[in-house]
């Protein structure tokens, strides 16, 4: 896959608002994203993290501003959802796995009838990425055989099987025992080296170091801090962000 | 475990309750049997009964299934087809009561209610009168089913509905069944689709799924396993409600017994012949479903 040079703007969010009932989830918001970039968000829980990249792919409707991906800005316009949520994989935290499908289908399922690619073809590239997650002879069981680590490595797989342009992750490793942990981070460091865009929301601050280009503090659904890492770790300018980072990097 | 043991455990388990309790109930069984041989005046012909299961046709030298094994056979029919159309429009249903459209939710949730608030006799009286008897007569479904009857080899179509000539009052009955059934076929279904995980229908949306795939391929698969043994009960219940059509002279086991004890007097030996087929039916196919999700545990 060939590493994206041009800078060009591929997620633009501009003064987005986001209300649950009369709580207000995010607040205006904006935050920009070029291609192959790759944005660790933190924070702490109910920072309004995951609502944001929720909001990327339409998860969760933003109730105001404006949010552009990929060329298309999201709206109610439903053809543009689905266009938009075919170049943006998500990984969840909870894997998501379809547990009555087998690994191989759960990775065909969506290029055969989203892409509409063949059957053939789909499994093809099915095999291509569980190799590229290190768990090709995993491919006939289902999901509730596999552990942890292995079942998020083919929720990657999964997404990647449909050649997105954008990764989301809402905090994949959160679900998993400490030892897979690294087995999923070692993945995504992989798949970073592609030159994948990828906007994570996750605690693993060691990951963050070793592959971000620009981390993002959140809190109260606002961003308080938009940094490179060094600056960003060594010092961040607000005192909110530096107490969180002694919070979770003291042990 | 030997006959032996196994009886003998079955006395240790027995309490000397059980026994007063047992004694209780025969004696009292008893005296309502001695009490109705003093009284009423009816001569038990038991004897008879067979012959109205099969009999022995001289005409083509065959035993033949006769009134009671007829209605039978026309019962098995009935509850098959409805149970296949009642959970297609169950299925449709309980879609219908899960999506986000306002109009379609309250359209089925009116047409549930209107079941549910409603006598199942009532309900099917009116099935019959405005619904079914309609479509046949649009559908000129009558003529046809003559015409049918009329040719040489209609063997199949034989095996299928049985005598043609009553094919519209066969379908009659099926379509009431059913429609009279989905709406809980459709509850079922409803739980079960609700019972998948908010993840399941995320997931398939962030690949770019439309909602018809999503409901296709991740959601109806999972929530129809998750509802197999209710769905299993639901189709036992089906046959015993089956018995309600006999009032719209569908021709099923309920009807041919009506038939029978009228025009034998046998009316006690009837009926009890008649639940005796009715509960063999319905409990051979409870303890086969059992047995099958036995199975389906011990399989994951």
């Amino acid at each position: 896959m060939p590493v994206e040079s041009d800078s060009r703007p591929i997620i633009e969010i501009r003064n987005l608002d986001k209300f649950f009932g009369a709580f207000q989830a995010l607040a205006d918001v904006s935050l920009t994203v070029n291609a192959g970039e790759r944005v660790v968000i933190c924070g702490p829980s109910g920072s309004g993290k995951s609502t944001l990249i929720r909001c990327v792919n339409r998860l969760e409707e933003h109730s105001a501003g404006e949010l552009i991906v990929d060329g298309v800005e999201l709206n109610d316009e439903t053809t543009n959802i689905r266009a938009v949520r075919m170049e943006v994989g998500m990984v969840f935290q909870q894997f998501n796995l379809f547990p009555h499908l087998t690994v191989l289908e759960n990775l065909t399922v969506g290029p055969i009838r989203v892409r509409k690619i063949s059957r053939a073809d789909a499994e093809d590239r099915a095999r291509k990425f569980l190799e590229r997650v290190h768990i090709p002879e995993q491919a006939d069981k289902y999901p509730a055989q596999l552990s942890g680590g292995q079942q998020q490595r083919v929720a990657i797989a999964r997404s990647l099987c449909m050649e997105p342009r954008i990764m989301l992750f809402d905090e994949p490793t959160s679900a998993l025992d400490p030892e897979m942990i690294n087995e999923v981070l070692d993945v995504m460091v992989e798949l970073a080296g592609t030159g994948m865009t990828m906007v994570c929301v996750t605690h693993e601050m060691g990951f963050a170091r070793k592959v971000a280009d620009k981390m993002v503090f959140m809190e109260d659904g606002r961003i308080v801090e938009t940094a490179p890492p060094e600056q960003f770790f060594e010092n961040p300018s607000s005192r909110r962000c530096r107490m969180f980072l002694d919070q979770i990097l003291d042990h | 475990m030997s006959g032996a043991t196994r009886s003998r455990k079955l006395m240790k388990r027995l309490h000397w309750v059980d026994f007063l309790i047992m004694a209780v109930l025969a004696a009292f069984f008893l005296y309502v049997w001695l009490q109705i041989e003093g009284k009423l005046n009816y001569i038990w012909r038991w004897d008879q009964i067979p012959n109205y299961l099969f009999f022995y046709d001289e005409r083509t030298e065959r035993w033949t299934a006769n009134v009671l094994i007829q209605g039978l056979i026309t019962t098995i029919r009935i509850s098959i087809y409805a149970s296949i159309l009642a959970l297609i429009l169950g299925v449709i249903l309980g879609i219908a009561r899960t999506v986000t459209n306002l109009t379609v939710r309250m359209l089925a949730r009116t047409y549930l209610e209107f079941l549910r608030n409603i006598p199942p006799l009532v309900v099917i009286f009116i099935f019959y009168f405005f619904l079914s008897e309609q479509l046949i007569a649009a559908m000129n479904i009558e003529d046809w089913a003559y015409g049918v009857a009329r040719q040489e080899d209609n063997d199949v179509w034989e095996f299928f509905f049985g005598d043609m000539r009553r094919f519209p009052s066969l379908i009659s009955g099926v379509i009431v069944l059913a429609l009279f059934e989905s709406a809980f076929v459709g509850e079922i279904v409803r739980a079960g689709i609700e019972s998948i995980g908010r993840g399941q229908r995320e997931a398939s949306r962030s690949l770019g799924m439309s909602w018809l795939d999503e409901t296709r391929f991740v959601v109806m698969p999972q929530a129809l396993r998750k509802v197999l043994p209710p769905l299993a009960n639901q189709f036992i219940s089906l046959i015993k409600d089956s018995a309600i059509i006999s009032l719209i002279s569908v021709q099923d086991l309920t009807l041919k017994t009506v038939d029978l004890a009228n025009s034998t007097a046998m009316i006690f030996e009837a009926w009890l012949t008649t639940a005796a087929l009715y509960f063999t039916l319905c409990f051979s196919l409870s303890l086969f479903f059992r047995r099958l999700e036995a199975r389906g545990k011990s399989a994951h």
